[in-house]
């Protein structure tokens, strides 16, 4: 069973086409690279995701379950780290956490032992009593990602998560994520616009003005264009006078 | 079942923590009424005499009259800066934590008011325990009795405040609530003045007041003070409070809460 299915997705904001009937899916323990130049539609395709908009048109199932029929169990399976930073900075470390394991339910015994494991994985335990406030970026990201796992989801979704890190920090977050996907047969959806994050072996969609314009095995993808996965994504996301994909 | 309750209890706890860690509110929530009390109260206490009127049994001085007031006046400024964190959070992302939840949506919006509320409550008490040293001793059963008066009201304000905030755009904009919502609601109620004194200086000022619902949120808390219900009031700020609550969940929506701005 797939961890992500996406199927048939369309979303509009009034008159503007934001998704057009998009369509792909994500196998269990996969690392996929949601590529998109901005304003593509990756954080319109985030929120419908993670249900913060009502879908139009289209259907998703996350591990199974359709997020319009059995939007609880969908949930469930999904973690997920916003591009914009959604921690509480007054809040230390593991009172965050423990707020998000409480949104998700979890008992309290469940919640110590998840925030224990989860903390000592992102390397985080020495710093639970720390406010965030005083965490750099990358340490924050951590510990999204930390909250994001709490309620031990098959599928990871981080939309442009590495926004605003230095290089080593972004490297680091995206070595850490595969780290965790080969390592827990996690599922990942990173979207960004950044090609050095994309690896050869990664799953690959290119999202460009809503529509996905190429979906596949990044080698294989990148073999059909000349060999150069920034003139496959250049290609494919030219600008046009008409606003569809080049 | 134990997924609600300890989803409640972790809303709950981060109203709490966030209120303890920001002690200027706490502060500037019990300075508001104080003021109102010890300096406003006593410059009126010559110029307004209050006669017997229900729920006392005698003249009362002016600080007696208006502590009901002065406590659902922290409860409406704090049910409208509940609504202020709700603006707050929904431009900080951090609304978008709390609908990633699993539980229904309608459920986790009830916690937050429900949160908010009872955050509302500690500093009531606060309040009337200050009020208490100054000198203005209601009955302790009174104290007591008041407790549910007070959640209602609260809940009922934290509902119009969420309701309120589903209609508000931008941070910016809650400027307008202080001028268009806040200070009419206070000032045409019974807060501050007996509405037969209001009667006596406009008749339609006084119809005003009489149809405002904080009228009848302070006379409810009023009554309960003194070991009184007040029967109408209680079933009107029931009724308002389930009016908004129903209200402010069929017009939140998500995607003015989740993301601005398309990507």
């Amino acid at each position: 069973m797939n961890a992500l299915t996406v199927q048939d997705l369309s979303f509009a904001y009034g008159p503007c086409q934001a998704l057009c009937e998009v369509g792909f899916s994500l196998a269990p323990g996969r690392f996929a690279a949601l590529l998109g130049p901005n304003g593509a539609g990756k954080s319109t395709l985030i929120a419908l995701l993670t249900r913060l908009y009502h879908l139009q048109r289209g259907e998703i199932h996350v591990g199974g379950h359709s997020l319009r029929d059995a939007p609880r169990a969908a949930l469930k399976q999904l973690g997920v780290v916003f591009q914009q930073s959604t921690l509480d900075l007054e809040l230390s470390v593991e009172q965050n956490l423990r707020y998000h394991a409480a949104l998700h339910g979890l008992s309290r015994r469940h919640t110590d032992l998840r925030v224990e494991a989860e903390l000592a994985r992102q390397g985080l335990s020495e710093r639970r009593r720390e406010k965030v406030r005083a965490l750099n970026g990358g340490h924050r990201r951590r510990v999204e990602i930390a909250r994001a796992l709490l309620h031990e989801p098959r599928l990871l979704l981080l939309d442009e998560a590495s926004v605003g890190l230095d290089p080593a920090s972004r490297l680091g977050l995206n070595q850490h994520v595969r780290q965790l996907c080969r390592e827990h047969d996690l599922s990942v959806l990173w979207t960004t616009h950044l090609l050095d994050e994309v690896h050869a072996d990664d799953a690959l969609m290119i999202l460009h003005q809503g529509r996905l314009v190429a979906s596949g095995q990044v080698d294989a993808l990148v073999q059909e264009h000349d060999g150069d996965l920034g003139r496959l994504f250049a290609g494919l996301t030219r600008p046009t006078a008409t606003g569809a994909p080049a | 079942m134990n997924a609600y309750w300890q989803c409640l209890r972790g809303i709950v706890l981060r109203e709490w923590l966030r209120f303890v860690l920001q002690r200027t509110r706490f502060l500037s929530a019990l300075v508001r009424p104080l003021l109102w009390l010890v300096v406003f109260a006593a410059g009126f206490r010559a110029a307004l005499g209050i006669s017997v009127i229900e729920p006392y049994d005698t003249y009362i001085p002016y600080e007696v009259y208006i502590i009901p007031g002065l406590a659902c006046m922290i409860l409406l400024f704090n049910g409208m800066q509940g609504s202020l964190a709700m603006v707050y959070d929904r431009e900080m992302g951090s609304m978008r934590v709390l609908l990633t939840s699993p539980l229904p949506r309608t459920f986790l919006l009830c916690s937050k008011l429900l949160a908010t509320a009872l955050i509302s409550l500690l500093q009531v008490y606060g309040f009337l325990a200050i009020a208490w040293v100054y000198g203005v001793q209601p009955p302790a059963m009174g104290l007591l009795l008041a407790l549910p008066a007070l959640l209602l009201v609260a809940l009922m304000l934290s509902a119009l405040g969420l309701l309120l905030s589903n209609g508000i755009r931008q941070l910016e904009n809650f400027a307008g609530v202080m001028n268009f919502v806040i200070f009419p609601l206070f000032f045409l109620s019974s807060a501050l003045y007996p509405l037969w004194k209001m009667r006596d200086a406009s008749q339609w000022l006084y119809w005003l007041c009489a149809v405002n619902p904080f009228t009848h949120a302070v006379e409810l808390v009023r009554f309960a003070l003194y070991e009184r219900l007040a029967g109408l009031a209680l079933a009107i700020c029931l009724g308002l409070t389930v009016l908004f609550t129903l209200l402010a969940v069929l017009t939140f929506n998500p995607q003015h809460a989740a993301l601005r701005k398309p990507g």
